[in-house]
């Protein structure tokens, strides 16, 4: 390995790959066998943070930042005035695998610049892939970008080697695209994450009748929306994010704030601040979606288009919604517990087991791990007194003040969020 | 009365046979290395005895059901007297017909719940910072300092993950390792000067003549994958508080 080259390039593709915010590895099942490398089962690994918070658990690289679009938004952009490096297939390869015997890494997320066109490019990430597994015997976790534009029969492929494929859809709305990306349509984006949603639940239903079908994405598909590039609601953006949850199927959506990297005047200008808590409060509402039982329309719809920012989208709603409260802990539904603003989905747990065992009161809660300055408004028999006032604005200002809820301060989509 | 054990899970599961055996009343269990005796004191010392443990910790197992690993997860926080809790624990599951490991109402169940959590966290912990190098002799090497000891917890995950690999997990604070040669995985004790075999050295003695490019490789890799404007070192050092930077060569390695 000629490793001053290879850290060139790593430095300029690790660079232009960061803003891809997905670093899940989790959510894929590949089992070892006694002469293959590595496992990635269940729950994905954190192998360190980077000092923006974020979890690296992938080596997350371009294969190349040629490209011939110009999408406003990216670095990559043809008009853009940077170094443009290429990985060789087996490079790609070597780095992987040396990362992961050494434990620093679950696997590989691989992107690409488009070059010459987009099968060309798809072609390339197959092979990487291909490698990996049929060479190296490597069962570590691999995500690939699914090149939009690319063909059915590479995608095809491209599923039977890889644990997850993801198209980032970045613009929520088809305005935003027509102004940012020109050059693309919000069809090429939809073709190949159609297939593949078609493909996964064909192998699945095989596997049914034949054992020895392959695994097809094992780890389903995800897509990522930047946030704050071209003037979105809220509302739109999470109207998206379902509508691509319910008819793609997708394991995840990604929200990620723009940071500002060109003088484009469509854009947000260089050194505006990247709208940090904006997206925290999106992934709050995300998780309000997948694990609370929550509608995207009871989280945001025409009346509210925006999420506030001084509280989280679970206690705006609480505080809509008085007449649901207060819950008695000891009877309430599962659906409802989970609706409490400060009882997460373990806490709602721990309250339907111990509640088997004796009635629960405030001292039990607060033991389970309940954050009671949030809950106690909205529970039954706590001691909050007689003569408080339960109006929602009273409700928010004692919550505001009773100090800076941890919630406020992490800003991070990886977190656990209620 | 106080029962003195020699430090074992082993002997501790048999202390807790004995206990049940010899209906010890009001029994406070002690660690040989730490007991020390008061005057006029009465203690009983319990010789480890693996068929005992084994009755003691199926007879848990079946009554806690899933949640036994809580209190196996918590027999390895290897801190000072918390064998009183485990011990009241365990009498609460054993007295009880129906299964009580989820009534997080009584103190002990939750503290053994929260014990074993901190010791989870911490396998957990060392499955992600372990880091290995690969030595002259092709083994895959990784020294550790753990809070708790949770070397025979992460041994499974390191089975299924790396079995085309020889490699070697040494804690060396407690001073014994697991290697795995690519038939099984062995217990060992090896005498290392610790210079040379500390977390992150690269000593080229002992470690591959590439090793460090791959270190330099990845710490290059890690600044470049940051995003300077989402700077949040609170954040940073909540995940990755500061004790565990010195598994993190990326922290280290300049680039
Ligand atoms: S096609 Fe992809 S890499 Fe190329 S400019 Fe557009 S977003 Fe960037």
């Amino acid at each position: 390995m000629n490793f001053d080259r290879i850290k060139e390039k790593l430095n300029v593709l690790a660079d232009a790959a960061k803003y891809d915010v997905s670093c899940s590895s989790s959510g894929s099942k590949r089992k070892n066998s006694s002469d293959t490398l590595g496992d990635s089962s269940g729950m994905g690994i954190c192998h360190t943070y980077t000092e923006d918070g974020r979890c690296v658990s992938l080596l997350k690289i371009l294969l190349t930042n040629h490209c011939i679009f110009d999408c406003a938004y990216c670095v990559t952009r043809k008009s853009n005035d940077i170094k443009r490096v290429a990985f060789k297939v087996q490079e790609v390869v070597d780095l992987t695998m040396n990362f992961y015997r050494r434990n620093y890494i679950e696997g590989l997320f691989l992107s690409s610049g488009i070059f010459k066109d987009p099968d060309y490019t798809m072609e390339r990430l197959v092979q990487v892939a291909k490698k990996l597994r049929l060479e190296e015997r490597f069962n570590g976790y691999i995500h690939l970008k699914s090149i939009p534009g690319a063909s059915d029969e590479l995608m095809r492929e491209a599923g039977l080697y890889a644990d997850r494929l993801s198209v980032n859809i970045e613009i929520p709305t088809k305005e935003g695209l027509k102004l940012l990306a020109p050059e693309k349509k919000h069809s090429d984006f939809i073709k190949p994450m159609a297939k593949v949603r078609n493909e996964i639940s064909q192998y699945k239903s095989e596997k049914k009748i034949i054992k020895s079908t392959p695994k097809y994405a094992p780890g389903g598909q995800s897509t990522q929306m930047i946030v704050g590039a071209s003037g979105e609601t809220d509302h739109q953006i999470i109207q998206t994010a379902d509508f691509f949850y319910n008819q793609f199927k997708l394991k995840r959506v990604y929200y990620s704030g723009y940071v500002p990297i060109s003088t484009d005047e469509r854009l947000p200008q260089i050194g505006s601040a990247v709208p940090i808590l904006r997206e925290n409060r999106l992934y709050q509402a995300d998780w309000l979606m997948r694990f609370y039982g929550f509608q995207a329309n009871e989280i945001v719809n025409t009346d509210f288009p925006f999420l506030e920012t001084d509280i989280d989208p679970k206690l705006a709603w609480a505080l809509r919604n008085m007449h649901l409260f207060p819950v008695d802990v000891n009877t309430a539904e599962k659906e409802m517990l989970l609706r409490i603003p400060g009882v997460g989905t373990k806490s709602v747990f721990k309250i339907l087991n111990a509640r088997r065992f004796s009635r629960l009161n405030e001292n039990h809660l607060t033991r389970i791990g309940i954050a009671m300055n949030r809950a106690q408004y909205f529970i039954k028999n706590v001691s909050i007194g007689n003569s408080f006032d339960l109006s929602p604005t009273n409700i928010k200002h004692k919550i505001l003040v009773s100090g800076t809820s941890k919630y406020t301060e992490q800003l991070s989509p990886q977190l656990s969020l209620f | 009365m106080n029962v003195i054990y020699d430090g074992t899970l082993e002997g501790l599961f048999s202390v807790f046979y004995e206990i049940y055996a010899q209906k010890i009343k009001a029994p406070l269990i002690f660690k040989e290395s730490v007991y020390q005796p008061a005057l006029f004191e009465k203690a009983m010392h319990v010789e480890t005895n693996s068929e005992n443990a084994e009755r003691v910790v199926k007879g848990i197992k079946k009554k806690a059901g899933k949640n036994f690993y809580q209190f196996f997860y918590a027999a390895h926080n290897d801190r000072d007297n918390i064998e009183n809790d485990l011990f009241a624990y365990a009498k609460i599951i054993l007295d009880s017909q129906q299964s009580r490991s989820t009534d997080y109402s009584n103190p002990f169940v939750l503290k053994v719940s929260q014990y074993g959590k901190s010791v989870g966290r911490e396998k957990h912990r060392m499955e992600a910072f372990v880091r290995f190098r690969l030595t002259k002799d092709g083994i895959y090497f990784a020294s550790i300092e753990p809070d708790f000891d949770v070397v025979p917890l992460i041994k499974k995950h390191f089975e299924s993950r790396y079995q085309d690999q020889k490699w070697m997990i040494y804690d060396l604070k407690r001073d014994y390792g697991i290697y795995y040669d690519l038939q099984k995985t062995e217990r060992i004790q090896i005498t290392f000067n610790q210079n040379k075999i500390g977390i992150l050295s690269t000593s080229p003695e002992i470690f591959s003549e590439e090793e460090m490019d791959f270190q330099e490789l990845w710490a290059n890799y890690f600044k470049s994958t940051n995003i300077e404007s989402r700077k949040n070192m609170k954040l940073h050092l909540q995940h990755v508080p500061k004790r565990y930077w010195r598994y993190l060569s990326e922290k280290t390695v300049k680039v």
